[in-house]
């Protein structure tokens, strides 16, 4: 059976730069990538890997340079009619855990939910519409739902309002949420509690989520799978557990050391964490790690790794610790 | 014993509001030794902001001092006029704001705002500015040719760098941190932290440290504060409050964390957000999300009772400090 959504040498290239210092930016390059019914695939990286990129290629905001993405079984092509990209953006939404980007400040929160609801599921009556905001406003464990749907966004929470932003995305019956997580750093409580909204929508609405995030802890949390970015690359991905227990990407491992994790002894390579940001701006082939990389070797200057398995579901790109099978 | 670096006395600061006044930090208390790390942690909204802005005296209307000392060298801060205050700034204690980003003047370059910050504390040749700004720009590891370099050129990570390098121009005994590391990814916050300590240890300066993501500074900071709802609720170690918190809101705060390690468990984290602090609750105010409440927390108001090493706001610990 396919998955819900994959897809296929995925690449989003950007064109930086004028005249003679005209050059060409690749944001993301050849990424594959497989999400199933009812699963949680976590995305991590850091800041400028390509992550919300790929989220945008997915949602349709940008269009690919090369590549495809096809979601149950079908390539989304250029030419689909109206109708069908209104039913994919309702299937395929997008949350922005900005709280303060995604309300409009000017209307009560009713007003985004009713209106994607006559957008998208015009069949209902009024009342249903109401039933069903107040429905969604409950999913996402905001109570008493009318009160709630009848404030302003000034009177809502930091973690209330990211809470009204899935709610928003669900009134779409949505088949895969797109969470967009931003770099800084929610209050642990705010955190905890959107992390048990998303794994609770998954149990009650079925959805599949692509969860972006730079916290990896947050990811074990959550996610069934998990993929890394650098560079545009997706370098690593597997079962989260198996990929955090045996991480084989170099930069998998340094990711993992870098997290603050009070329970154990600091462990930190500080040569490592050295972070230059790697060449994506006409990149020539090569492991776009090779400048942070400790176990770089003549190769990784001039041969782009591509993924290769190391373990059921899991694969690796890197020359070193993950060559294609025969090749050792 | 000789006096501290910094001792901060039942500081007290109100916002008046429309609403009336907000009293953001309550009675705090805080010393700072030497050469000492300190971690001052809460979730957003306990007055940790506004704690740094008191203590660096840079609060703006509507903000007050509304009692307290804040102690800097024997000096009382609070009581000294702003030309006094600015010979002091830069050169003795200087201040990373939060979302240092921002803080840098965005059409000057980093040589540019780097010459003002010494050319204020006067006897300083061009030359010897040039040589120091390259200097600090080499401790935190930004490659000098950046003092040409507009905020808007650098990356994220390499702005806070260049922050935290401005602070050091003077080489002052105490800076003070708020946030610093916020805004950065995981690697690039790990590998901040790292040069904060080590440029630390290396010069000997005192710093306070402000975040609210606790995990952050369990291996850096030698003491650590937990605001909560403009009160400090715990006090001590670092390392004792890691292994052993004493106050309920500590022990939540840390148990909110997912980790990376060992089984995977649901957490709940702190149900509930802190207080509106312009009608906090009576009591304790952590009465609304303390699991361990009981009824005298609705009445009585807890004080700092000694725990071992630590001090704790909470009323379990009352009889144990009497014993
Ligand atoms: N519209 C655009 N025009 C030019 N370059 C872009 C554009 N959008 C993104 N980029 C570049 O593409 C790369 C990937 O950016 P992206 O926003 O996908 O990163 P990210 O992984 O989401 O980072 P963060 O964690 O900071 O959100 C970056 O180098 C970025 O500067
Ligand atoms: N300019 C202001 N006017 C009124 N109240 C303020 C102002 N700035 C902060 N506050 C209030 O003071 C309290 C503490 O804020 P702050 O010091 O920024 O906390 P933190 O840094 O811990 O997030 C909050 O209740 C906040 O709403
Ligand atoms: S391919 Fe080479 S440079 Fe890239 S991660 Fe592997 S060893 Fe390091
Ligand atoms: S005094 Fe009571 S409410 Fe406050 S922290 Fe202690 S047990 Fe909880
Ligand atoms: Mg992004
Ligand atoms: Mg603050």
């Amino acid at each position: 059976m396919s998955p819900l959504l994959e897809t296929i040498g995925l690449t989003r290239h950007f064109k930086v730069g004028t005249g003679l210092t005209r050059s060409v930016l690749h944001a993301v390059d050849d990424v594959d990538l497989a999400i199933g019914e009812r699963e949680i695939v976590a995305l991590v990286g850091e800041s400028g890997s390509g992550k919300s990129t790929l989220a945008r290629l997915v949602a349709q905001v940008h269009k690919p340079t090369r590549g495809e993405i096809r979601y149950q079984g079908q390539p989304l092509t250029a030419h689909r009619g109206r109708r069908a990209k209104l039913a994919y953006r309702g299937d395929v939404p997008m949350v922005f855990q900005d709280p303060f980007a995604s309300l409009n400040p000017a209307y009560r929160v009713s007003h985004g939910i009713l209106r994607g609801l006559k957008l998208h599921r015009p069949e209902l009556s009024g009342a249903e519409r109401q039933a069903e905001a107040e429905r969604v406003v409950e999913a996402v464990g905001l109570t008493p739902a009318a009160e709630v749907l009848s404030r302003f966004p000034y009177e809502l929470s930091g973690g209330q309002r990211q809470r009204i932003g899935f709610a928003q995305a669900l009134a779409h019956r949505p088949k895969l949420i797109l969470a967009d997580e931003p770099v800084s750093m929610l209050d642990v409580s705010i955190r905890i509690g959107l992390l048990n909204v998303m794994a609770d929508l998954r149990e009650t609405e079925g959805v599949s989520i692509l969860y972006i995030t730079h916290d990896i802890a947050g990811a074990r949390y959550l996610s069934d799978r998990i993929a890394v970015m650098y560079g545009g690359h997706v370098v690593e991905t597997g079962p989260t557990e198996d990929v955090l227990a045996h991480p084989r990407h170099p930069y998998t491992e340094l990711l993992l050391s870098a997290v603050p994790d009070p329970r154990a002894p600091l462990d930190v390579d500080a040569a490592a964490a050295k972070t230059d940001p790697p060449v994506v701006i006409d990149p020539t082939p090569s492991c776009r790690f090779r400048t942070r990389c400790p176990l770089a070797v003549d190769r990784c200057h001039h041969v782009t790794p591509r993924l290769h398995p190391v373990a059921q579901g899991h694969t690796a790109a890197c020359h070193v610790t993950a060559p294609p099978e025969g090749a050792q | 014993m000789p006096e501290p670096l910094l001792s901060v006395t039942d500081l007290t600061v109100v916002y008046d509001t429309a609403r009336g006044p907000v009293t953001a930090v309550d009675h705090v208390e805080l010393i700072v030794e030497k050469g000492q790390f300190t971690a001052v942690v809460g979730e957003s909204g306990c007055g940790k902001s506004t704690l740094m802005f008191a203590v660096a005296q840079l609060l703006n209307p509507p903000a007050r001092i509304a009692g307290g000392t804040v102690r800097f060298r024997g000096e009382n801060l609070v009581t000294l006029g702003e030309r006094e205050l600015n010979a002091l700034r830069w050169r003795d204690y200087s201040v990373v704001l939060q979302s240092a980003m921002n803080a840098l003047n965005p059409v000057a370059t980093l040589a540019a705002q780097y010459k003002d910050a010494m050319a204020a504390h006067g006897t300083h040749t061009n030359e010897e500015i040039r040589a120091r700004s390259s200097e600090v720009l080499d401790l935190v590891g930004i490659d000098p040719v950046h003092l040409h370099s507009y905020p808007h050129q650098l990356s994220g990570g390499m702005r806070q760098r260049a922050m935290i390098a401005m602070a050091l121009l003077l080489t002052p005994d105490l800076v003070i941190m708020d946030e610093p590391t916020s805004a950065l990814d995981v690697v690039a916050q790990r590998s901040l932290m790292v040069q904060i300590k080590e440029l630390q240890q290396l010069l000997g300066f005192a710093v306070v440290f402000v975040t609210h993501d606790m995990s952050l500074v369990s291996h850096f900071s030698d003491q650590l504060l937990v605001m909560y709802a403009g009160q400090v609720v715990e006090q001590g170690p670092t390392r004792t409050v890691f292994d052993h918190p004493s106050h309920p809101y500590s022990r939540g705060l840390l148990e909110a964390f997912p980790s990376i390690r060992g089984p995977r468990v649901p957490l709940h984290g702190i149900p509930g957000s802190p207080p509106d602090l312009a009608a906090p609750p009576a009591g304790c105010r952590f009465t609304p999300r303390c699991p361990l409440v009981h009824e005298r927390c609705h009445v009585s108001e807890p004080a700092l009772y000694e725990v071992g090493a630590a001090r704790s706001r909470c009323l379990l610990h009352l009889t144990e400090a009497a014993s």
